[in-house]
């Protein structure tokens, strides 16, 4: 129906206030005029604490590209809660994710969810994808960075004779591992594709703080575009590295990070925090995002990655200051859009939703 | 959206991340010039005492809320979407005797289930905890001819804060009736049955023209930005449920040549649900044994005062259960008018102990079954079309 306006339109004549959509969504749960759905097909087990979750998105949705993520809603205990995940399916293929068990929200979804359910979603985002001509390249990937890069190379190595990819991946155990088998039957089945694992269980970390153990494990890395995925500190330090190599030029290394490393609040800041077209009011301290702050007061308030990097958050400030919880630097004049995921409190604060 | 019982239950320092309504918090101590009569027994500290008795019931309430009451509010807008697309598609054919009566039978249940459990509800922000894009205070449209926004001013702002304050809460009498012997009698008032019983199945009319504040307007209370903005939007919004129901509906129904019956069917649907809230709401606040109020009650009033006078303002109707569902569980608006917020689906949990709470301090707990309260309201408006036999009308 959302793919022919007139009729749509025509028939909402009889529907407002509501739309054509909520009566189609008594037969069929992903129409929905104001939301993208999604209902799950398949629930993989992929270690102990993590799933593939492979879902039919509704109407809406825009094919995602190999190794972009995308905002999943999901219920816990009636209330929606939004998270970013990596889509771990190949390009040109429904989309998946890959959760691991890591807080409250991701826990639900690991244990409770199933064909049949409706997952809530936003469509997918992000600049980690594969470069637009055919390269050398090498992968970077720790714990479950690897997601947005298995995609990338479940879409590219199947498919692309000419392809040249070295997997350089660290995870605790094998056991821990995502996608083992997988990817070892693909670097048998493909010559142009080497994986090397690597378990810190056996070898601790990788040392990024000189070239030897990356020239031991991929000697022609300074030709590869490079990715990497995974946690802060194993970013920082490929970042370093990268960074002391002056021959190398500006962008040889894309990063996607997973989280944000929020700096702590001197303590004393915080302050009133004023919804204004919602009349809402409420004592905030110096290290709650304000997106929290919003909803904990049952604001609805715009939501993206809660990292500070999607902007979907942005909310203009009529007055007072906010501080970045990411530098600490305190910021804000009336007009300013502020991201409140990443923002907090600094003084008395005045929001325009 | 926000609405008072949020300042007056959790207005405390203690909570310090609880939000409140911005403007005109409540004294957490101190009393009000003159409690109102029904109260005058009670000392400061027992009001106090009983804020906080009132307080717990809602927090209790709180920690529960939950997946158990979202899966009731979606099993309520399915059931709801059923009855009306039923409903119509069966009006569609209205020429057939049997699907004139089923389609008519299941749109006015269908009007009824949307106007009271669904939109009154969900506009008072008690599914917002949800944050669901689709049942929200802020996003939700009903199917009555007033705007929400202006609703959500007139009756969740004004008449929750200002219950039955003669002289601040219109909701006495809407600007029409007199309802109050403290209203001064008119000869106009002579005609309060004839009224009454006009505005009763033309109700969503009433209060789309009552939502216009024309009184406050003329007074220059309210600008005349505002009330082109409310103009434009009732009208919008006019034309699309009039469109709807009188010519939409109608012209695909000639199609199998039921124009008129489908016409003839909206028009009843839209009467019974007409009459219907108009009885339901009549049972709020008018029947015998609701108090009103005067402004020296109001001024210094404390939280406790403020829950004490939602308490004995109001007026519950004894039932059963679907005959809760059907009032969109109004028959407790002695606890809807305590916590405004609080899921509708969770009154009858609380009325016991509101009950209790009321015989412990002597403040009386109205109710009875609807016929008993309908005809208690109507009483009150052929009483009070007449002078006041006591004592001289102005």
């Amino acid at each position: 129906m959302t793919r022919r306006p007139k009729l749509r339109h025509a028939v909402s004549a009889l529907t407002t206030p509501l739309a054509p959509e909520d009566f189609l969504a008594l037969f069929n749960p992903v129409f929905s005029a104001r939301q993208l759905r999604g209902v799950v097909t398949k629930v993989v087990p992929e270690t102990a604490d993590s799933v593939t979750i492979y879902f039919h998105p509704g109407r809406g949705w825009k094919a995602h590209r190999a190794g972009q993520w995308a905002r999943i809603g999901v219920e816990v205990n009636g209330v929606r809660h939004w998270r970013s995940y990596s889509l771990s399916a190949a390009a040109g293929h429904d989309p998946a994710i890959t959760v691991t068990d890591m807080g409250e929200i991701s826990r639900v979804l690991v244990r409770d969810t199933k064909p049949g359910d409706v997952l809530f979603l936003a469509p997918p985002q992000g600049t980690f994808v594969l470069p637009e001509r055919p390269r050398p390249l090498l992968m970077l990937t720790a714990g479950s960075g690897i997601t947005p890069v298995m995609s990338m190379i479940r879409t590219l190595v199947p498919r692309r004779p000419d392809a040249d990819v070295v997997l350089i991946h660290s995870a605790r155990t094998p056991l821990k591992s995502l996608f083992v088998e997988e990817l070892r039957e693909l670097a048998d089945q493909f010559r142009q594709f080497r994986v090397k694992l690597w378990f810190t269980s056996e070898h601790g970390r990788i040392d990024f703080s000189s070239t030897a153990a990356l020239d031991r494990l991929c000697g022609d890395w300074r030709e590869r575009a490079a990715y990497a995925c995974g946690p802060e500190e194993f970013l920082e330090s490929a970042e370093s590295l990268w960074e002391k190599q002056a021959a190398l030029p500006a962008g040889s290394l894309k990063i996607e990070r997973f989280s944000t490393v929020l700096a702590d609040g001197a303590g004393n800041d915080g302050g009133l925090v004023t919804f204004e077209a919602s009349d809402r009011e409420v004592e905030a301290d110096g290290n709650t995002p304000l997106l929290e702050v919003g909803e904990d007061a049952g604001v609805l308030m715009p939501s993206g990655c809660r990292m500070g990097i999607c902007h979907s958050c942005l909310l203009p400030l009529r007055e007072g200051q906010v501080r970045d919880l990411r530098t600490n630097e305190v910021h804000g004049e009336p007009g300013q859009l502020i991201q409140t995921c990443v923002s907090a409190a600094a003084g008395p604060v005045n929001l325009d939703i | 959206m926000t609405n008072v019982a949020e300042h007056v239950s959790e207005d405390t320092a203690v909570e310090k991340a609880a939000p409140r309504r911005r403007a005109g918090a409540l004294a957490e101590t101190g009393h009000p010039v003159v409690r109102p009569p029904a109260a005058a027994h009670l000392s400061d500290e027992q009001v106090a005492e009983l804020s906080r008795e009132l307080d717990a019931i809602r927090d209790e309430v709180l920690g529960r809320r939950g997946q158990h009451d979202a899966d009731y509010i979606r099993r309520v807008i399915k059931a709801q979407r059923a009855l009306e697309f039923g409903g119509r598609a069966a009006l569609l054919f209205g020429r057939n005797k049997v699907a004139w009566v089923a389609g008519t039978t299941m749109l006015s249940f269908a009007k009824i289930l949307e106007n009271m459990e669904l939109g009154h509800n969900i506009l008072h922000g008690q599914w917002d905890w949800m944050r669901d894009p689709d049942i929200h205070s802020t996003t939700w449209d009903w199917d009555f001819v007033t705007p929400t926004r202006s609703w959500q001013h007139t009756h969740n702002d004004l008449h929750h804060r200002w219950t039955n304050v003669v002289g601040k809460d219109r909701d006495v009498g809407y600007n029409l009736l007199r309802m109050d012997d403290d209203q001064p009698w008119k000869p106009f008032n002579l005609g309060n049955p004839v009224y009454n019983a006009v505005l009763a199945p033309l109700f969503e009319w009433g209060i789309a023209l009552y939502d216009l504040e024309i009184p406050e307007y003329k007074e220059g209370l309210k600008s005349k930005e505002a009330m082109t903005r409310d103009l434009q939007a009732l009208g919008r919004k006019a034309a699309k449920q009039f469109s709807k129901d009188y010519l939409a509906t109608p012209l695909v129904a000639m199609l199998s040549g039921s124009g008129r019956q489908a016409l003839i069917g909206t028009l009843t649907a839209n009467a019974v649900r007409n009459v219907w809230a108009h009885a339901v709401i009549f049972c709020g606040h008018f029947p015998a044994g609701t108090d009103t109020f005067t402004e020296e009650m109001v001024d210094g009033e404390t939280r406790g005062d403020w829950y004490v006078r939602q308490m004995i303002g109001s007026a519950n109707i004894s039932g059963s259960k679907f005959m809760h569902l059907m009032t969109g569980n109004l028959s407790h608006q002695i606890e809807h008018h305590l916590f405004p917020d609080l899921p509708s689906n969770r009154y009858h949990e609380i009325a016991p102990k509101v009950r209790e709470i009321c015989d412990r301090y002597g403040l009386p707990y109205t109710t009875g079954p609807l016929l008993k309260q309908v005809g208690s309201a109507w009483a009150k408006v052929f009483r009070l079309a007449l002078p006041d036999r006591t004592k001289p009308a102005t």
